[in-house]
């Protein structure tokens, strides 16, 4: 059984039932899920997540949903690996890599979709539907498919065509939006007035999916055997996925399952979108909206709705946040891919990309212990990567074409 | 000058759950100044004390956020359509 107890506005804390309602209708400000962490803490200990499925919901305690969900894609419990060889380019103490290009669509948003369905269902909500960048997509149309739901995903229309494919292929309903996502987000927050029967996971539902980027803190937390780590750095897009890996680390300490330990949560931006960035810059408390221009169309949300919040979360934390070029972005995903094997999409560029920066200027200490959030993966945004990969050279099928090839590129003997 | 005025859900009780009105005004401000008068406590949603636009309150003037214009001083021309829309949203 869950622990919640309903949802309270996080700008003036009027109380709200738990149902499919996302914003105060007094102050228009984000409902949160209240939860009897006491209660929490009398139930849940090390042993018992340890005894549960390895997916998020070893973690459903902690999740604002009844029970686990009876058909999904079982996401989370991603590989936390270290990362030495790149740690030791980076000129970095103790390197970890929360590797989430592995969850069943290639992104974090499995997760996230993972608790709004589940949710959905409870609510007796039949249409799971969202504004998506391309990787909510692929979850919604997964998630959906396997759960016998209906479902409307939403996208740009000049997304990449691998996300389209990705989606359209589990055969729900894909509108293609002539705009950019800020347009796609206006649309369906709209919607969601109209047709409040539907599941919109990042409008209506958004306070219970936006939970299930908490898991990303609970996993490190348990896979550095119940510790917290130093310093993390997260991708910011809506904000939505830093601000809750920071709640997700400060619940551990209040229900006991880990000591109490200062975080330090540093952000990433892409330059061609750092409405949050610019503001942490200016140290200023006004995210003025941006249209985005970024190879990271994932990340590319120029009006972000909890930048405020990732704002505060970075400075009340001692973090700091970094932009990078389209240029940066494609060299980090190339450098972590030859250092550590994994393959990121753009948005994984970008916060590899931010983490080399920010070591650069000495922002990460040596000492600490730090992990990078690695949200999707690399297959889902191969066209970015365009000429900058190729083979290293073209020869006729023979060995002596091979030899001379080989030595001209200085290849090994 | 007479807009159209797209309401959110969450401002429907104030419009006897209409989602659209037509409201006079040369400018959002007067145009929200209007929707007070036709519907009371209005304005306290969308404006803070100082009359900014709420910070979790998003405006667009035919698909446009007013905040890329001249936020409430944008001017209106007849038969637009402004939407507000709660910023809460997406991502």
């Amino acid at each position: 059984m869950g622990f919640v107890q309903g949802l309270v506005c996080r700008e003036c804390h009027r109380a709200y039932p738990a149902e499919a309602l996302h914003v105060c209708d007094y102050c228009f400000g984000p409902l949160e899920v209240a939860y009897d962490y006491d209660a929490i803490a009398a139930r849940v200990t090390k042993e018992r997540i340890g005894a549960g499925p390895p997916s998020i919901w070893r973690y459903v305690d902690l999740l604002p949903v009844a029970g686990p969900a009876g058909a999904d894609l079982n996401p989370g419990f991603t590989p936390l690996v270290r990362a030495d060889r790149l740690g030791a380019e980076l000129g970095l103490g103790e390197l970890w890599l929360k590797d989430d290009t592995r969850n069943p669509t290639g992104s974090f948003k499995d997760r996230v979709v993972g608790v709004a369905l589940t949710k959905a269902r409870e609510l007796g909500l039949k249409v799971a539907a969202c504004a998506s960048t391309g990787n909510l997509a692929n979850a919604v149309a997964a998630a959906a498919a396997r759960a016998g739901m209906e479902s409307y995903v939403f996208i740009p229309a000049n997304l990449e065509r691998v996300k389209v494919a990705t989606t359209a292929v589990f055969g729900g309903h894909l509108v293609a939006v002539e705009g950019n996502y800020d347009d796609v987000n206006r649309l369906c927050a709209e919607l969601a007035s109209d047709r409040p029967e539907w599941a919109f996971v990042n409008v209506n539902i958004r306070p219970y999916y936006s939970e299930g980027s908490k898991t990303l803190a609970f996993e490190v937390a348990e896979q550095l055997g119940w510790q917290l780590p130093d310093h993390v750095v997260v991708p910011i897009a809506s904000g939505s996925q830093l601000t809750k890996i920071h709640k997700g680390f400060g619940e551990l300490a209040k229900v006991g399952l880990v000591e109490p330990h200062p975080v330090r949560v540093s952000g990433a931006q892409a330059l061609g979108c750092s409405p949050v960035a610019t503001a942490f810059a200016e140290g200023s408390d006004t995210i003025r909206p941006v249209r985005p221009d970024t190879i990271a169309k994932s990340l590319a949300i120029g009006n972000p709705a909890d930048g405020w919040y990732a704002l505060e979360v970075v400075r009340s934390s001692g973090g700091r946040i970094g932009a990078v070029s389209d240029a940066e972005i494609l060299e980090a995903i190339s450098l972590l891919a030859r250092t550590e094997g994994i393959f990121a999409e753009t948005a994984g560029g970008v916060t590899i990309a931010t983490l080399a920066k920010l070591a650069a200027e000495g922002a990460i200490g040596t000492d600490e212990r730090v992990v990078a959030y690695v949200t999707g993966n690399g297959l889902k945004t191969v066209e970015a990567l365009g000429d900058a990969v190729g083979p290293s050279y073209v020869i006729p099928p023979s060995l002596e074409a091979f030899v001379a090839a080989d030595r001209a590129a200085g290849g090994i003997r | 000058m007479s807009v159209i005025v797209r309401i959110p859900a969450q401002l429907r009780s104030l419009t006897g759950g209409a989602g659209e009105v037509a409201v006079e005004g040369a400018t959002v401000a007067e145009v929200f100044e209007g929707l007070e008068q036709a519907h009371p406590g209005m304005r306290e949603r969308l404006l803070d004390e100082d009359g900014n636009l709420r910070r979790f309150v998003n405006v667009f003037l035919a698909d446009e956020d007013v905040r890329f214009l001249k936020g409430i001083d944008t001017p209106v021309s007849d038969g637009q359509t402004l939407s507000v829309v709660p910023a809460v949203a997406g991502g």
